[in-house]
């Protein structure tokens, strides 16, 4: 037996609904092509690809901020800089909030490297210059 | 009036009030439409507005094609206006603006009138608060806008409580209820008051269902309990058809803090004291296809004009307010021949712009009353239909419909309706 399930797609801001129908072992069903077997809703290619790593793996992008000493600013913003499993957030979220940095920071400079093992890097999202 | 006379007035073509997103974007426009003689002024002590605070990403989608934080979305602009030597003031507020377009700003130790010949207001919106939702109870700490416990948490390193409760599903309530998770408080719950949420879809998926957050739709915050000092906890209660709440499904949830995502007001204080026409749905100025207020000269755009929940918009928006305003300060008011109407029917709660030439093409802005779907947006001129488009509807995300020249000449009357 086939169960339906409906996905929210969070690439973009549309925020898709896709539909998917997973097998008895909650595999997801794809026909002769590769495509999905239903969830004709979607607005762009990249629906059927992320529908796939949804029910395999969810993937998730985050941010966060850390304390900068001696800083023009008390803290510097940083993200992922490509998705990491759902599974791992609050792993890679212990090692972000254990950081404390020094000023200066430079927008993509790389702050954690492959934390947690994930496949990513930490990255500043702005400029803390040293306070003057 | 007269003693303001006696200050020496400086001349600029256009001034542009507030330098977040739309500030910005607009500033740049001016200067890229041949105006050098463009002015910003900013309250803040740096540029970029509340993206400074708004760290998670999925800015820029449309613009860069790449999911920004709104810090970098911020930093794209700030380096083209840096590029294009734009003349700015910081930590300097306006305090006043007449309709002649006299602006009053104060800065530290100094007050000074500038003549403008545009102006264009960019001063974005601001969180409605507990008292305009007139929840009853004790007032104890450990209630926040949800803004303001966002810029505490990513900017101040204040982290404002433990175990939280959102009344209000607006995306900065999701977004705060999973920064507030991530950061290792227990978020309870968020309420909303209307059955549907009034956040994106993607943010109740990777905000609230990831973390197993609860949204409870038709449910709203009755009393606030806190005698201590700090808050211990809210009562709720479903609400009826007429939003009323229900007696017998009240209940307490204990917690330390209540996030408030209730809504934003545009930031109109200066709009009005201008005696520019104001749109009471939209909370912002009426305008014209030009981004221009009833006040000639005066110009409006981003937040301030009608609240989006995309920047990427508000960008667009804003660099054709800038090449108007451009426009007027070196040619100065040009009356179109024809001002037709456009008013909101069945299914939108307002359109922008309130009227157009017809002279040029525009894009009309919207928002529908209920969510839908397999509906259809319908503009008609007149009793003509001239544009028409399949959109998924839902109150909280704007639609953004393009309507060209050609069917939009003519005629005095245009109205948007859901069929």
């Amino acid at each position: 037996m086939s169960v339906k399930k409906e996905l929210t797609c969070v690439r973009c801001p549309n925020g898709c609904t896709i539909t998917v129908e997973l097998d008895e072992n909650g595999k997801i069903l794809v026909d002769a092509e590769g495509k999905l077997a239903i969830g004709k809703e979607v607005a762009c290619k990249m629906g059927d690809e992320w529908a796939k790593q949804e029910i395999e793996n969810p993937m998730r992008t985050i941010a966060s901020s850390i304390p900068v000493e001696n800083g023009d600013s008390l803290m510097v913003s940083v993200r992922t800089d490509r998705p990491i499993p759902l599974a791992k957030i609050f792993a890679v979220m212990d090692e972000i909030r254990k950081k404390t940095l020094k000023a200066p920071i430079v927008i993509n400079d790389v702050i954690i490297a492959n934390p947690a093992g994930c496949d990513t890097d930490i990255i500043a999202t702005r400029d803390v210059a040293k306070a003057g | 009036m007269s003693d303001k006379k006696t200050i020496p007035t400086i001349q600029r073509d256009v001034v542009v009030i507030g330098g977040g997103p739309a500030g910005l974007a607009a500033a740049i426009a001016v200067k890229e439409a041949g105006c050098d003689d463009v002015l910003l002024v900013e309250r803040d002590r740096v540029l970029g507005g509340i993206l400074n605070q708004c760290i998670h990403d999925g800015f820029g989608l449309h613009i860069f094609k790449e999911a920004l934080s709104g810090p970098e979305y911020a930093a794209r602009y700030i380096k083209q206006f840096r590029e294009k030597n734009i003349d700015v003031m910081e930590n300097a507020i306006v305090l006043s603006l007449t309709k002649d377009r006299v602006v009053e700003v104060s800065t530290r130790g100094k007050l000074q009138y500038i003549q403008a010949k545009a102006v264009i207001l960019a001063m974005g919106c601001r969180e409605r608060t507990r008292g305009a939702i007139s929840i009853p109870g004790h007032r104890p700490s450990g209630v926040f806008t949800a803004g303001a416990a966002q810029c505490l948490m990513n900017l101040e390193n204040i982290m404002v409580g433990k175990s939280v409760c959102v009344l209000g599903s607006g995306d900065i309530g999701l977004i705060m209820a999973r920064r507030m998770t991530l950061e290792g408080a227990k978020v309870q719950a968020v309420f909303e008051l209307l059955p549907y949420s009034s956040g994106l879809p993607r943010n109740i998926q990777q905000c609230l269902n990831d973390y197993d957050i609860p949204l409870f739709l038709s449910t709203t915050v009755t009393d606030i309990a806190g005698r201590s000092g700090r808050l211990e906890g809210v009562k709720v209660a479903q609400v009826d058809e007429n939003r009323a709440p229900i007696a017998s499904t009240e209940r307490f949830v204990p917690c330390d803090t209540l996030l408030l995502s209730v809504g934003l007001i545009p930031e109109n204080e200066l709009t009005r004291q201008a005696g520019a026409d104001m749109d009471p749905i939209t909370g912002g100025a009426i305008v014209d296809d030009t981004f221009m207020t009833s006040v000639p000269g005066i110009f409006s755009c981003g937040n301030v004009l009608h609240v989006h929940d995309l920047v990427d918009w508000v960008s667009v928006e804003s660099e054709q307010a800038g090449k108007f305003a451009a426009a007027y300060a070196k040619e100065g008011y040009k009356a179109a021949a024809n001002r037709i109407q456009v008013k909101p029917g069945d299914g939108i709660r307002y359109t922008l712009p309130q009227s157009v030439s017809g002279e040029d093409d525009f894009i009309l802005s919207m928002r529908v009353t209920e969510p839908g779907r397999n509906r259809r947006v319908v503009v008609k001129n007149g009793d003509k239909i001239i544009r028409k488009k399949e959109v998924r509807l839902h109150p909280a995300e704007m639609i953004r419909i393009k309507v060209g020249k050609d069917v939009a000449s003519g005629g005095n009357a245009m109205e948007v309706s859901v069929e």
